[in-house]
């Protein structure tokens, strides 16, 4: 990361903290004089976005949890105090629970760019991993977070899923009892869900920084795939992308802003309004629409322990995925036929999605059956057999003639390049 | 290859078949709600104070007796985006309910008249004493009720929801649920002690007798003395006591929206100058 940086400190200030510590010329290695592709198209904003939306969330989170009280008889009416009470307190909770699902928005865009421009692939397998493992910490922040205002969404929504583990055999029941702290979600559960959710946002930092060192190592992947060859492929990181980078966090910030201020209930379940009550269980249990596609591939399998391990699998898969995709070529917009089942892949998640959202019974549960099947059969079949079977189109020499060509945004050109020579 | 193809575009047919189906199919007892006008929907909404007033009002001499209203200190009644009461009215109002406070020098509870700084009382002393009164049914507390019901909405107008702001589920559920006491098909025995109810989320009958009655209420400014009227003021009422600073929430975010698109107008065209040599 430093490496990049052509900095010379002028001040007798900055000579002496360079000689002791390099840490003006590590930030602009990393951030103003790294060169990164020059045809970076807008799907690549979306890790500043991350970015910003995690900061956001720390923030908030920081100020809110100087209001909240995290006990099992006052977290709701603590929730409520907010929301009442402290000044511009409904705005730093409704920032906070709409900056989760943003989170998850922006990450889901982010993740998807990947799968279609081959993020994943050689040399960048470190960085994706990494990505996995941040999306998994994200997942558990969310749960946990989602579970503090103590309503009925959040007690019930934290047994369903604390349940799961009781379909480890020999040891699930003692693995449920020791997760509670009890025989039941109570006071001891809402408790260390609370610590870990103020823990875990800072893990998240940390493999974040691990994940951007990983791919500035390597260099950006970019939406022709192409490695950048000579010095007219990159730009410095700064001013061109923090301006790009920044005006895209403020459209997003709109997005956002809609929610909050408009329909900050809408990404919401009703229910939670409801104080938890041990002894009313809602007649529908969901989680919040970020977990849904999970959901249903968890009830799509009438064994528990199944159920289970799938669900995790639609995650481990993604883990193991720069060994499954067996293509040479990097972009999906040279792979014509990878192309379209990204997009049904694509679509088959968001329908996933709906089949989680509707009740575990009669013909949802056997379209939860083919989605699922369809999830693990793209990674597992689609994916490996395609990078035999498809037939690529020509690879631009360089990132400077795709875009001389026309093609900054990855479209195909008709340069003469073999793909195996990229 | 193209016959893989050919599969897989069958599969997603089939798939988006699987998602109309039942939806079609369920349809044992859909409740009937309406979708209403109000004052507080949309990006400029504010609620009518009169309303708000009115609505408080019917709480206070229909419902109240049953149902709680325990997050709604006095005070805020004469809070900025409330029913705007003045402090001396709202003081007054406060010193219609007693409290129990303490304990004192001697060590004993005392009751007292409210004030400004206190909560709504509840009605009953725990949930146990509300289920006795109440054949078993436990009324719910008014503070959130507003935000804590909302009918399924279903495909597609949830995906319409976020762009049209419609965010009225809770209210427009109240009014539906209030005028929704209608006669029973005739193959329908309702149990005693309950009541036919076609808007009922948990169910066709619901443990509340009918709680409103045309001109129960006096209202002194005009206003139809309906049900209809009466649901719809104390729904507005209750939106206010689910979501006090709606208002302001609404006010703030129309200058945070200029704002930001203002701010990404200029951020853009920055952009686009700093750009202009690099072709990409």
């Amino acid at each position: 990361m430093a490496g990049h940086s052509n900095y010379v400190p002028q001040s007798a200030a900055a000579k002496w903290l360079e000689s002791r510590l390099p840490v003006i010329s590590l930030v602009r290695g990393s951030f103003v004089d790294f060169p990164t592709p020059k045809n970076l198209n807008y799907w690549w904003t979306f890790g500043g976005i991350l970015f910003f939306v995690l900061i956001a969330q720390i923030l908030t989170g920081v100020v809110l949890a100087m209001h909240y009280t995290a006990s099992a008889a006052s977290a709701f009416n603590s929730v409520e105090h907010i929301m009442r009470d402290v000044n511009f307190g409904w705005l730093l909770r409704y920032l906070h629970s709409n900056g989760a699902s943003m989170f998850f928005i922006a990450v889901y865009i982010h993740i998807f760019r990947g799968l279609y421009y081959g993020s994943y692939k050689a040399p960048r397998e470190i960085s994706w991993i990494l990505g996995v493992i941040i999306f998994l910490l994200m997942m558990a922040t969310a749960f946990m977070g989602y579970v503090l205002p103590w309503g009925q969404m959040s007690f019930w929504g934290a047994t369903v899923i604390t349940n799961l583990f009781s379909a480890l055999p020999l040891v699930g029941e003692a693995v449920v009892t020791w997760l509670w702290g009890g025989f039941a979600v109570d006071n001891p559960t809402l408790n260390r869900f609370y610590s870990l959710h103020y823990l875990l946002p800072f893990m998240i930092f940390g493999v974040v920084l691990l994940h951007v060192w990983a791919f500035h190592t390597t260099g950006n992947n970019n939406p022709t795939g192409v490695q950048p060859k000579s010095k007219q492929d990159t730009i410095p990181f700064h001013p061109y992308y923090t301006i790009k980078d920044l005006f895209a966090i403020v459209v997003f910030m709109i997005l956002f802003a809609w929610f909050v201020f408009y329909t900050p209930n809408y990404l919401g379940h009703a229910d939670n309004y409801i104080r938890a009550n041990p002894l009313v269980t809602p007649s529908h249990i969901v989680p919040e629409w970020y977990f849904l596609p999970f959901y249903a591939i968890l009830r799509a399998v009438p064994d528990k322990l199944g159920g289970v391990v799938l669900m995790f699998g639609a995650i481990a898969v993604l883990f193991i995925l720069p060994w499954l995709d067996t293509s040479k070529v990097r972009s999906g917009a040279y792979r014509p036929l990878f192309k379209q089942f990204f997009w049904i892949f694509a679509a088959n998640c968001v329908v996933l999605g709906y089949l989680g959202a509707m009740p575990a019974e009669g013909w949802y549960v056997v379209f939860s059956q083919i989605c699922t099947a369809y999830y693990f059969a793209h990674f597992l079949v689609i994916l490996p057999l395609l990078g035999f079977l498809e037939r690529p189109t020509p690879l631009p020499a360089s990132i400077s003639e795709s875009v001389l060509k026309g093609g900054g945004s990855g479209t195909p050109v008709g340069a003469a390049a073999a793909p195996e020579t990229k | 290859m193209s016959t893989m193809i050919k599969m897989v575009r069958a599969l997603t047919a089939a798939a988006a078949l699987a998602v109309a189906g039942p939806a079609l199919a369920a349809g044992d007892h859909k409740p009937n709600i309406e979708e209403y006008s109000w004052s507080f929907a949309g990006p400029f909404g504010t609620f009518d104070r009169g309303q708000l007033q009115r609505g408080f009002k019917v709480y206070q001499e229909n419902c109240a007796a049953c149902h709680g209203l325990n997050l709604v200190a006095f005070r805020n009644l004469a809070e900025e985006g409330g029913p705007s009461f003045s402090e001396d009215e709202a003081k007054a109002i406060a010193a219609d309910y007693t409290v129990v406070d303490g304990p004192d020098d001697f060590g004993d509870m005392f009751d007292r008249p409210a004030i400004l700084s206190d909560r709504f009382p509840s009605p009953f002393p725990n949930e146990q004493a509300a289920r006795a009164a109440n054949n078993g049914a436990y009324p719910p507390d008014f503070s959130l009720l507003a935000k804590a019901r909302a009918a399924k909405r279903g495909l597609p107008w949830f995906l319409f929801d976020p762009f049209t702001q419609y965010a009225e589920n809770g209210p427009d559920y109240i009014v539906s649920l209030l005028t929704g006491y209608v006669d029973a098909p005739d193959d329908l025995e309702v149990p005693d002690g309950q009541y036919y109810n076609d808007a009922f989320l948990a169910g066709q009958f619901i443990s509340m007798a009918p709680p409103l009655f045309e001109e129960a209420v006096e209202y002194t400014d005009g206003t139809p003395m309906t049900v209809e009227q009466y649901a719809k003021d104390v729904a507005a009422f209750m939106m206010w006591a689910a979501e006090p600073h709606l208002e302001e929430r609404k006010k703030l975010g129309f200058r945070v929206m200029i704002f930001l698109i203002v701010f990404a107008g200029m951020l853009y065209f920055t952009k686009e100058k700093l750009w202009r040599n690099v072709a990409h």
